[in-house]
């Protein structure tokens, strides 16, 4: 298959589908006109001025690097308690319920508590980041290996693995499609709790959700923002963890190509 | 004819120690239900070092259950199972599992796989390579060292098994029905490669194989032991002398395949009589 038409296959259908709804915004647009519903041509606008004198990119830049560092320890803290909790019968039975109390509790919870304990600071964000994005990469770890088919342990140890190294030769890579799908799940939880965070603490300074809770924006401005956070979402969502689960599962020959 | 079978006379006990052994076994099971099923029920009997057993029996007869017991991944409710006189505790790198699916690990190449049992074991990466590539080549694999196992077919697999098995040189073999589920030219070719593995290595391994197809433990078998239908008991040992490599066309070997055969149809009729008249 030629690159082109590859690309036509791959990027067509979500390119209709965004073209289908900047369609629909645009005849809403017209018809309305309010300042309420701005047209697409005057977010684009304010996208292109917000890029030229520079807010965007910093805003954009800052939030990735809180995101960066957020993510990362939620991960690493998530996958090693979803670990723990495998492994342990009594540390399971004690501490997933509190795991799932903290999953289902609304991140935005998390937010005036935060500023109690750190102050309306940039650690106030990445507190109620992590928080509001470990425990799907708890659970998801913890049902991973929960799921591997016991043939894999009964054979790996057979083979001579035992202990640790079991998990290390078996059971983790066994879990590895599970273990991914928490990061995706993951990530859309840390993305969605640092940008609301930003909004409401506004003094953490900067980044794409402080865009949408600045006094005196106009409706262009705050759709540029909104558009640039989920651009931004869904292109790490598709890029990276979508890319890496695929592969995943085409060596395993767990994708079906059609 | 009295050269050839030999039935449950006492065999003169020979000086070497069995490899293994199985004396006055229970093994049951709980079903899903909670029902508690004897699925061996006192069974007694020996291996002797590089000798190829088959476990022959109708399904539900306890072989697999048997076997797991041997492998050390399941205890017996009473009753010993020893390797080398001593009692069986947990798996052991001493003892290869060929299992009824093939179980590669699908997130390594078959060369991975092979390679694995003795990484595991502490072997140095270079040698391990070695060692993988020669039993990859010895079941003809060596094109597909480094393909991903869902990329062979369901016979290349189990053959991919095999050479992981025998890679890490066990003392035993325990293989439960490996070719149950293959094509009946996969299964064949199979029987070939085991016979022509088994024969032609130098210090024969000693292997328990489970089966229900009684061509296929005549074939392979030095010593074929018959068990009845759950719970699972000792019905009858035929003891099989025919030069190898055999083959079923073979009279004798035929002879043998319609013996056991006829014996398996009865235990099985008798065992369907007990059950309906339960």
């Amino acid at each position: 298959m030629s690159r082109a038409r590859w690309l036509a296959r791959e990027l067509g259908p979500p390119l209709v589908g965004i073209g289908g709804v900047i369609s629909i915004w645009a005849i809403a647009a017209a018809l309305t006109e309010t300042t309420a519903i701005p047209s697409p041509m005057a977010v684009w606008s304010a996208f292109i001025d917000g890029v030229r004198d520079g807010t965007i990119q910093e805003a954009a830049a800052k939030t990735l690097i809180r995101l960066a560092f957020s993510f990362v320890v939620a991960v690493a803290f998530g996958t090693a308690l979803g670990l723990v909790l495998a492994l342990n019968e009594f540390a399971r039975r004690a501490i997933r319920p509190l795991v799932v109390a903290l999953q289902i509790t609304p991140f935005v919870a998390w937010v005036p508590l935060a500023v109690i304990w750190f102050g309306a600071t940039e650690r106030a964000v990445v507190f109620v980041t992590i928080v509001g994005s470990f425990p799907a990469m708890t659970l998801a770890t913890l049902q991973a290996i929960r799921q591997v088919p016991p043939l894999y342990e009964r054979t790996g140890r057979t083979l001579g693995a035992k202990g640790w190294a079991l998990y290390r030769k078996v059971i983790l890579p066994a879990a590895l499609p599970g273990v991914v799908a928490g990061l995706q799940q993951a990530w859309g939880f840390a993305w969605k709790a640092l940008t609301a965070g930003e909004l409401i603490v506004a003094a953490a300074h900067a980044g794409l959700g402080h865009l949408l809770g600045r006094p005196g924006a106009d409706v262009p401005t705050l759709l540029a923002a909104l558009a640039v956070i989920l651009v931004i979402g869904v292109a790490v969502d598709y890029l990276l963890f979508g890319r890496l689960d695929r592969r995943i599962r085409r060596r395993r020959g767990l994708l079906v190509e059609t | 004819m009295a050269d050839t079978i030999t039935t449950l006379e006492p065999q003169p006990a020979g000086p070497a120690e069995p490899k293994l052994a199985v004396r006055d076994l229970v093994v049951t099971r709980r079903t899903a239900s909670g029902e508690v099923i004897t699925a061996t029920d006192r069974l007694t009997f020996e291996v002797a070092t590089g000798e190829f057993v088959c476990l022959l029996g109708p399904s539900g007869s306890g072989k697999t259950l048997l076997l797991n017991v041997l492998a050390g991944l399941e205890v017996p409710t009473s009753g010993e199972a020893l390797l080398d006189g001593r009692p069986i505790d947990g798996p052991g790198p001493d003892r290869a599992v060929l299992f009824q699916e093939p179980t590669l690990f699908p997130w390594l190449t078959v060369r991975d796989n092979v390679e694995l049992p003795l990484e595991l074991a502490g072997m140095p990466a270079a040698q391990r390579r070695t060692v993988a590539d020669q039993w990859l080549a010895t079941v003809h694999l060596e094109r597909w060292a480094d393909a991903q196992p869902h990329e062979l077919s369901a016979g290349m697999r189990q053959r991919a098994a095999l050479a992981r098995a025998l890679a890490a040189d066990p003392d035993v073999l325990l293989s439960d029905e490996p070719f149950g589920a293959l094509d009946a030219q996969a299964r064949e070719l199979l029987q070939a490669e085991v016979q022509r593995v088994w024969v032609g290595s130098g210090d024969r391994k000693t292997f328990l194989f489970v089966t229900h197809n009684v061509r296929e433990a005549t074939l392979l078998a030095d010593r074929v032991l018959v068990m009845s239908a759950a719970p699972g008991r000792l019905l009858e040992e035929f003891r099989i002398h025919a030069p190898r490599p055999r083959s079923l066309d073979d009279v004798l070997v035929a002879r043998v395949v319609s013996e056991i055969h006829d014996m398996l149809m009865r235990e099985v009729d008798a065992s369907v009589a007990r059950e309906m008249a339960r």
